[in-house]
C-alpha cells in the first residue's frame, strides 16, 4: 500500500476545470432556448410585397395597408401641400433625410418616387406608435403654425407631410420609407424596390 | 384526552421526519416583533394576500382564456359573459392587480419612511426591489393578454423601449416580440411568462424576502433595534410573538382591505377607467393607435419621466434610472438614524418633494402631451431624482434628534408632537372639536347611525320571518331540516356511547 498524498493543487485545478467546462456546456445548451424565441421561419416569410391600387385615391386621402404586420400609408398629396414642404426646413431635425431610412429613389425633398404619391411606414421612429394623419392647417391642439402633417399621440412627436420629423420632439429620425415601385401607372408594390 | 394525545403523537411523528414544530415556532410563535407597529406595517401581509388572490384567480382564468391573437379578445368576453362567475374571477384579477400595486407602493413608502432598508436590512430591501421589478413585468405582460387596443399599443411602446439601446436594441426588441411587430408569437410567449415563469420567480423571491426578514428582524416606527434590550429569558423586552399578536391584528387589516376590494370589484370594476382603460374594450388593431394612449396608472410615474426627456435614448435611460436608483437606497442614504421621527429637516423636505413628485408624475402620465404638462413633468422629474441623487450629500449633514432607548408610540399622539407645524395642527383640531358645527354634526351623525341600525334590525327581522315562512312551504327546505336533525341526533348518540 502506498501512502496517500492529497495533492490539493491538483484537486483545485480539476474542480475549476470541471466547473468551467460545465458552465460552457450550460451556456451552449441555452442557445436553442434563446434562439427559439426569435421570429419563426413562418414570421420571416411574411415579408412578401403588398400591392396597392392608387387609381381611386383622392387628393388628400390616405389609405393604410398592412405590410409585415406594420401599417404602411399611401397618401396622395395635393399641389398646395407640396408647396408648403420647403417652408418648413428651418423647423425640421433632418430636412434632407441624411440620418433617416429610405430607399434611394425616395431620397429627395418630397421623399417619394412621384411627388404627389407619398408612401411611408406609419410607425413612429420613437417608440412604434402609429401617428395620426392631421392634414388640417392650424388646429387648436397643434398650434397656429401647423401646416398639416402627422402627430404621434403617444409622446407628441410631429412630422410634416413628407414624414420629416420636427426639432424638439422625442422621435430621433424621419418616418421610414419602405422599398416600393410602380408596377403600372395606377398600381404600386410595397416591400420590394423593383419588379423581380 | 385521547384526541390530544393522538395529535401529539402525530406531531412527534412528523417532527422526526420534518421540522414542523421548529418551523412554526421560528416563523410565527417565537418570532419576536416590535410591539409598536402602526397601520403602515399592514401592507406586507396585504401584499401576500394579493399575491395569493392573483395566483388563485389567475389559475381559474387560464382555464378559459386562449392565448391566440385571433381568439384572445373573444375568449376574455366569453369569460365575462358566458363562463359562470367568470366576470367575478376576472374583476378579482384585474382590480386585484391595481390594489396589489397600491399595497406595494405603500409597503415601499413605509420602508423609506421608517428607514427599513438600512443596515442590516439591505438585502431585504434588494429582494423587495427585485419583487417589485418582477411585478411590473408580470403586470405589463398580463395587460397584453386581453388583446385590446391599449394592450397592443402599450406593449408596442414598452417593447420599443429596448430598441433605443445602441447596437443590439432592434434585435433585442425583435427577440422579445418573436416577430417584427407585436403579433401572435408575442401574445403566446407573454402568456407563458405571465402564468409560469414570472409567478414562479416572484414566489421564490418572496421566500427569500421572508427568510431575510426573519434573519434581521422587523424594523419599527422608532427605527431602533429591539434585540438590544433583552429580558433574562433572552426575549426582547419590546418584542411580542408574531403569532398570535400580529396575525390577529393583520386579520383586522385584511377585513378592512377586503371591504375596499369588494367595493371596487362590485361597484367600480374598471376603476373609473384607471384599472381597465376604455380603448381596451376594442380589439387590437395594428393599423391605428388610439388617440390617447397611456399605461395603466401604476406605470404612469415612470412613463411621465420617459416623456419628459426630449431624446429617445435619454428618456429610456432616465426611466430605467428612476427604478435602478431605488435599488441603491441603502447606500445613498448615509444617515445612521433610520426613522423619519428622529431625522433632520433636509430629509423630511426631500421626502415630501419625492412623494409630491411621484404623485405629480403619476397624474401627468395619464394626461396628453402639452407644453405645460411637459414642463411640470420635468419639474417633478427633478424632484424625484433630486431626492435620490442628492441624498448622499444632505443625509451626511443632517441634524438628527436623539434616539429613544426603548420603543415609543405606534403613532405619536398630537399632544406630544413638537414644532410649529404640529402645534398649528393641534390648535386647529381643538378649535374644530370645540366648535358648534362639530357638536351639531356629531349629533346628526349619531342620529343617523341609530336610525340605520334600527332599519337594519327591522330588515333582519323581516328576512328571518320570510325565510321561516318559505321553509314551511318548501319540501326541500323541510327535508334539509329533517336531515340536520337526524345528523345532530346521530352525533348525540355517538357522544353518549363514548361517555
Amino acid at each position: 500500500m502506498t501512502r496517500e498524498v492529497v495533492d490539493n493543487d491538483k484537486r483545485r485545478f480539476l474542480t475549476q476545470t470541471a466547473t468551467v467546462v460545465g458552465a460552457v456546456g450550460a451556456g451552449l445548451a441555452s442557445i436553442p432556448f434563446i434562439q427559439s424565441m426569435k421570429p419563426s421561419a413562418k414570421a420571416e416569410a411574411l415579408g412578401a410585397p403588398v400591392e396597392v391600387d392608387i387609381s381611386k385615391l383622392e387628393p388628400g386621402q390616405l389609405v393604410r395597408v398592412l405590410w409585415r404586420g406594420k401599417p404602411v400609408w399611401v397618401l396622395k398629396r395635393p399641389e398646395e401641400t407640396l408647396a408648403t414642404l420647403p417652408k418648413l426646413t428651418g423647423q425640421l431635425l433632418d430636412p434632407k433625410s441624411e440620418q433617416s431610412v429610405q430607399p434611394d429613389s425616395s431620397r429627395n425633398p418630397h421623399r417619394s418616387i412621384r411627388p404627389e404619391v407619398f408612401v411611408a411606414l406609419g410607425v413612429c421612429t420613437h417608440l412604434g406608435c402609429s401617428p395620426l394623419y392631421r392634414p388640417e392647417v392650424a388646429p387648436a391642439d397643434l398650434g397656429s403654425d401647423w401646416l398639416g402633417g402627422f402627430f404621434c399621440p403617444c409622446h407628441g412627436s410631429r412630422f410634416d407631410l413628407a414624414g420629416r420629423v420636427y426639432k424638439g420632439v422625442p422621435a430621433p429620425s424621419n418616418l421610414e420609407i419602405p422599398p416600393y415601385y410602380y408596377m403600372s401607372d395606377t398600381r404600386i408594390a410595397i416591400g420590394s424596390g423593383e419588379a423581380g | 384526552m385521547a384526541l390530544n394525545d393522538k395529535t401529539k403523537a402525530l406531531v412527534a411523528w412528523l417532527d422526526e421526519r420534518l421540522p414542523v414544530t421548529q418551523f412554526w415556532e421560528s416563523q410565527l410563535t417565537k418570532y419576536y416583533v416590535p410591539k409598536n407597529f402602526n397601520f403602515l406595517y399592514f401592507f406586507g401581509s396585504l401584499a401576500l394576500l394579493m399575491l395569493v388572490n392573483q395566483i388563485l384567480t389567475g389559475i381559474f382564468l387560464a382555464m378559459h382564456y386562449k392565448p391566440d391573437a385571433l381568439l384572445a379578445f373573444d375568449s376574455v368576453e366569453y369569460i365575462m359573459r358566458d363562463v359562470q362567475w367568470g366576470w367575478l374571477l376576472r374583476y378579482m384579477h384585474s382590480v386585484g392587480a391595481s390594489l396589489f400595486f397600491i399595497v406595494i407602493y405603500l409597503h415601499m413608502f413605509r420602508g423609506i419612511f421608517y428607514g427599513s432598508f438600512k443596515k442590516p436590512r439591505e438585502l431585504l430591501w434588494l429582494f423587495g426591489m427585485v419583487i417589485f421589478l418582477l411585478l411590473m413585468a408580470e403586470a405589463f405582460m398580463g395587460y397584453l393578454l386581453p388583446w385590446g387596443q391599449m394592450s397592443y399599443w402599450g406593449a408596442q411602446v414598452i417593447i420599443s423601449l429596448f430598441g433605443a439601446i445602441p447596437l443590439v436594441g432592434e434585435d433585442l426588441a425583435t427577440w422579445i416580440r418573436g416577430d417584427f411587430v407585436i403579433a401572435d408569437a408575442t401574445l403566446n410567449r407573454f402568456f407563458a411568462l405571465h402564468v409560469i415563469a414570472v409567478p414562479l420567480a416572484i414566489l421564490m423571491l418572496v421566500v427569500l424576502h421572508l427568510a431575510a426578514l426573519r434573519t434581521v428582524g422587523s424594523g419599527n416606527p422608532d427605527g431602533i433595534e429591539i434585540n438590544k434590550n433583552k429580558g433574562e429569558d433572552g426575549i426582547p423586552l419590546d418584542g411580542i410573538p408574531f403569532h398570535p399578536y400580529y396575525t390577529v391584528k393583520d386579520l383586522v387589516a385584511v377585513g378592512v382591505f377586503l371591504i375596499v376590494f369588494a367595493f371596487m370589484i362590485f361597484y367600480h370594476p374598471e376603476g373609473g377607467g384607471y384599472f381597465l382603460e376604455a380603448p381596451n374594450f376594442e380589439p387590437a388593431n395594428s393599423l391605428k393607435t388610439p388617440e390617447h394612449i397611456q399605461p395603466v396608472w401604476y406605470f404612469t410615474p415612470f412613463y411621465s419621466i420617459l416623456r419628459a426627456i426630449p431624446s429617445k435614448l435619454g428618456g429610456v435611460i432616465a426611466m430605467g434610472l428612476a427604478i435602478v436608483l431605488l435599488f441603491f437606497l441603502p447606500w445613498l442614504d448615509r444617515c445612521p438614524v433610520r426613522s423619519v421621527r428622529y431625522r433632520g429637516m433636509a430629509f423630511k423636505l426631500g421626502l415630501l418633494a419625492f412623494i409630491v413628485s411621484f404623485i405629480g408624475l403619476g397624474i401627468l402620465g395619464g394626461q396628453p402631451v402639452t407644453p405645460g404638462n411637459t414642463f411640470w413633468a420635468r419639474v417633478f422629474s427633478l424632484g424625484y431624482f433630486g431626492f435620490l441623487v442628492l441624498m448622499p450629500y444632505y443625509s451626511q449633514r443632517e441634524v438628527t434628534r436623539p434616539l429613544p432607548e426603548r420603543l415609543t408610540h405606534a403613532i405619536i399622539p398630537l399632544k406630544e408632537r413638537e414644532g410649529w407645524f404640529w402645534r398649528t395642527v393641534a390648535w386647529l383640531c381643538y378649535a374644530f372639536l370645540g366648535s358648534a358645527f362639530y357638536r351639531v354634526a356629531r349629533m346628526k351623525l349619531e342620529e343617523l347611525l341609530r336610525w340605520s341600525l334600527d332599519q337594519l334590525m327591522v330588515l333582519a327581522g323581516r328576512l328571518w320571518a320570510e325565510v321561516n315562512a318559505r321553509a314551511a312551504h318548501s319540501p326541500s327546505a323541510q327535508a334539509l331540516m329533517a336531515r340536520i336533525r337526524q345528523v345532530t341526533e346521530w352525533l348525540k348518540n355517538m357522544q353518549g356511547k363514548k361517555e
